[in-house]
This record gives structure tokens, C-alpha cells and sequence, in this order.
């Protein structure tokens, strides 16, 4: 099966979504719902959802990482304005988000 | 179990209900895997691991050699092997460039085999100051750096380093000033990540191996500077 190419670029705007998938997941909840800058193209992998259950050689998936601002992730956050996480979201937790779109 | 170099996802993934590893070194037994012979009494996980290990060979699986080769190549993964790539780093521009952008092959430069999928290098600036967590579990480059440190594995420090950094920062000894950005990397799925420190001012003096010491294993995930 073909891998699926990359459909976001470095630098583009996106919202990690809340698929509300159980079972072997690695998008964490406290991102979910929130609007990121595409920080790195990492390549394809395989998904963990499904080789987590023995299910291995799938199509392999666009993995990114994504920089979400500390201040956005959390309201009531105490460091610096400009303080930053980056972390790694598979392509299919990601939508585009307009310019104007803010986290929920 | 005691095979954390491979990729620790596969493992990982196979007990999507219990991510913290379970492993030998962690019962506080031993400072080598179980063996048949151990002196001590068999714990639950250390007897479950040398059933595993006895089917695995009976089965025609795998071989006592390679379990024990494999034991070995675990054993030869030190923060030292980081250490050692921060401070070619800090003398070698060019092969700092390399190591940004490809750190396993950077390592392979020093003979150093690192088997999970990918080695990011996150360089620190004047400007940012860098922290790695796995908030999902305890993803580490261990075939680089060896087992994590205790704290870096617990639910503590892997809420409160996404939540918090500054404070626990704070709490390791390191104040970073407001005006330097505190940047978080949660290593929540297939890359590993090391921290490239900035070198230490008054070390110019300092030959490659005198630099390699400065590193301490914290200082590679980005809990300490170097030199302290």
C-alpha cells in the first residue's frame, strides 16, 4: 500500500482534532482541540493504533511535530509569554486552522 | 523486557494498559538483568521474564547468545555516548550541522549504533532552553544514553514537565530568566530526542575528552547546564 504523503508544510497553521479513539493512541489530551504551527516534517510511519495490536505493515503515516504556546495549552500558565511544546501528532489528529482560529 | 534498544515502541505498544516499564533494573535487585542463577529471590516480573526467556529459546525463537549479545550491546549504552557527541559537536561545526540534522547518523560517525527510529538533536540557544518528556510513557534513546533516570519515568515529572517546566527546572537547580523561551518536547510517539547544550564559557582551553566530562546525563535531556 502506498504511504501517504505529507499534506501539511513547515510552518502551516493547524488544530490537533479529538478523533475520541480508544485504544493505543499517542495524541495526549492536553493538546487536543488545540491550534499549532507545523514545526518539523518528520516522515511516515507506521500507526501505532494499529501495530499496537499486532497488526503491523500498514500504510504508513505523515508524522509531524507540532509547537503549541505553553499559554494556549494552559490558561493559567506562570512562565514566560513566549514559552513553547513541541510534540509529535500523526497526520490524521491534525486539520488546517485559519489564521484566526485559537485553541479550545 | 530487558531489550529497550530496538525501538521501544514495538514494546511499548504491546501493553498499551501499562507503559511504565517493568524492568529488572527498576526492582532495585540487581544492576544486571536476571539470570537463572541469581542469588537473590525472583521477583513476579523477574520470574515472568525468565519464563518468557526459556519459552523464546525452546521455541526456536531466539538463542541464549543473542539474548545475552543483546544484554551486552544494552549495557555499552551510557550518557557517556552523548556526552561524547555534545562535545564533537562543540569543536566540530561540521559535524555539529550533521548531527542537527541527522543524529543517528552523526553518532554512527563515532561508532556509536543507535537503534530507534530517528535521534532528533534539539540544539539550546542563548534564546531557548530545552526540556524532553514522554508524558505517554518513557520513551528515551536508551540504545544511546542507557536506562532514564528514575525521575524522568515518573508520572510526576511527566505531568509537571508540560505543565509547569519553569518550577520543576527550578527544582533541578536551573533558573532559566524570563526573557529566554522554556521550549517543552514531549516525545509522545516514534522520534528520540537528546539536548545539544551550549558550551560553557572559559572552556575554550579544553581538550575533547575534558569537554565529553563537563556532560552529565541530565544535562542531555535538559534538567542541568554542563560544568555544574
Amino acid at each position: 500500500m502506498a504511504d501517504a504523503s505529507p499534506s501539511f508544510a513547515l510552518g502551516d497553521r493547524v488544530r490537533i482534532v479529538d478523533l475520541g479513539k480508544a485504544g493505543h493512541v499517542r495524541t495526549p489530551f492536553y493538546a487536543r482541540e488545540k491550534v499549532g504551527v507545523v514545526d518539523h516534517v518528520c516522515g511516515a510511519f507506521e500507526n501505532p493504533e494499529e501495530r499496537a495490536y499486532g497488526r503491523e505493515g500498514g500504510r504508513r503515516v505523515p508524522l509531524y511535530r507540532v509547537r503549541l504556546m505553553q499559554r494556549d495549552l494552559w490558561p493559567d500558565y506562570e512562565g514566560a509569554p513566549n514559552d513553547s511544546l513541541v510534540l509529535e501528532i500523526y497526520h490524521h489528529w491534525l486539520r488546517p486552522a485559519r489564521e484566526q482560529e485559537a485553541s479550545r | 523486557m530487558t531489550d529497550h534498544t530496538e525501538h521501544d515502541h514495538p514494546h511499548d505498544h504491546a501493553h498499551p494498559h501499562d507503559h511504565d516499564h517493568t524492568h529488572p533494573h527498576q526492582h532495585g535487585r540487581s544492576p544486571h538483568p536476571t539470570r537463572e542463577d541469581d542469588d537473590v529471590a525472583l521477583g513476579y516480573h523477574e520470574a515472568k521474564f525468565l519464563a518468557l526467556k526459556s519459552m523464546l529459546i525452546e521455541q526456536g525463537l531466539l538463542t541464549a547468545d543473542e539474548i545475552r549479545r543483546r544484554q551486552e550491546a544494552n549495557e555499552r549504552a551510557t550518557p557517556h555516548q552523548g556526552a561524547r557527541m555534545v562535545a564533537k559537536a562543540w569543536v566540530d561545526p561540521a559535524f555539529k550541522g550533521r548531527m542537527l540534522e541527522d543524529g543517528k547518523a552523526a553518532a554512527r560517525e563515532l561508532g556509536i549504533e543507535v537503534t530507534e527510529a530517528e535521534l532528533m538533536v534539539i540544539e539550546n540557544t542563548p534564546d531557548c532552553h530545552n526540556l524532553i518528556v514522554c508524558t505517554l510513557c518513557s520513551c528515551y534513546p536508551r540504545s544511546l544514553l542507557g536506562e532514564p533516570p528514575s525521575w524522568y519515568v515518573s508520572k510526576a515529572y511527566r505531568s509537571r514537565a508540560v505543565r509547569e517546566p519553569r518550577k520543576v527546572l527550578r527544582e533541578f537547580g536551573l533558573d532559566i530568566p524570563q526573557s529566554v523561551e522554556v521550549r517543552v518536547h514531549d516525545s509522545n510517539a516514534d522520534l528520540r530526542y537528546i539536548v545539544l547544550p551550549l558550551r560553557p564559557a572559559g572552556t575554550e582551553g579544553l581538550s575533547e575528552a575534558e569537554l565529553a566530562a563537563l556532560v552529565s546525563r541530565d544535562c542531555l535531556v535538559g534538567a542541568a547546564l554542563p560544568g555544574r
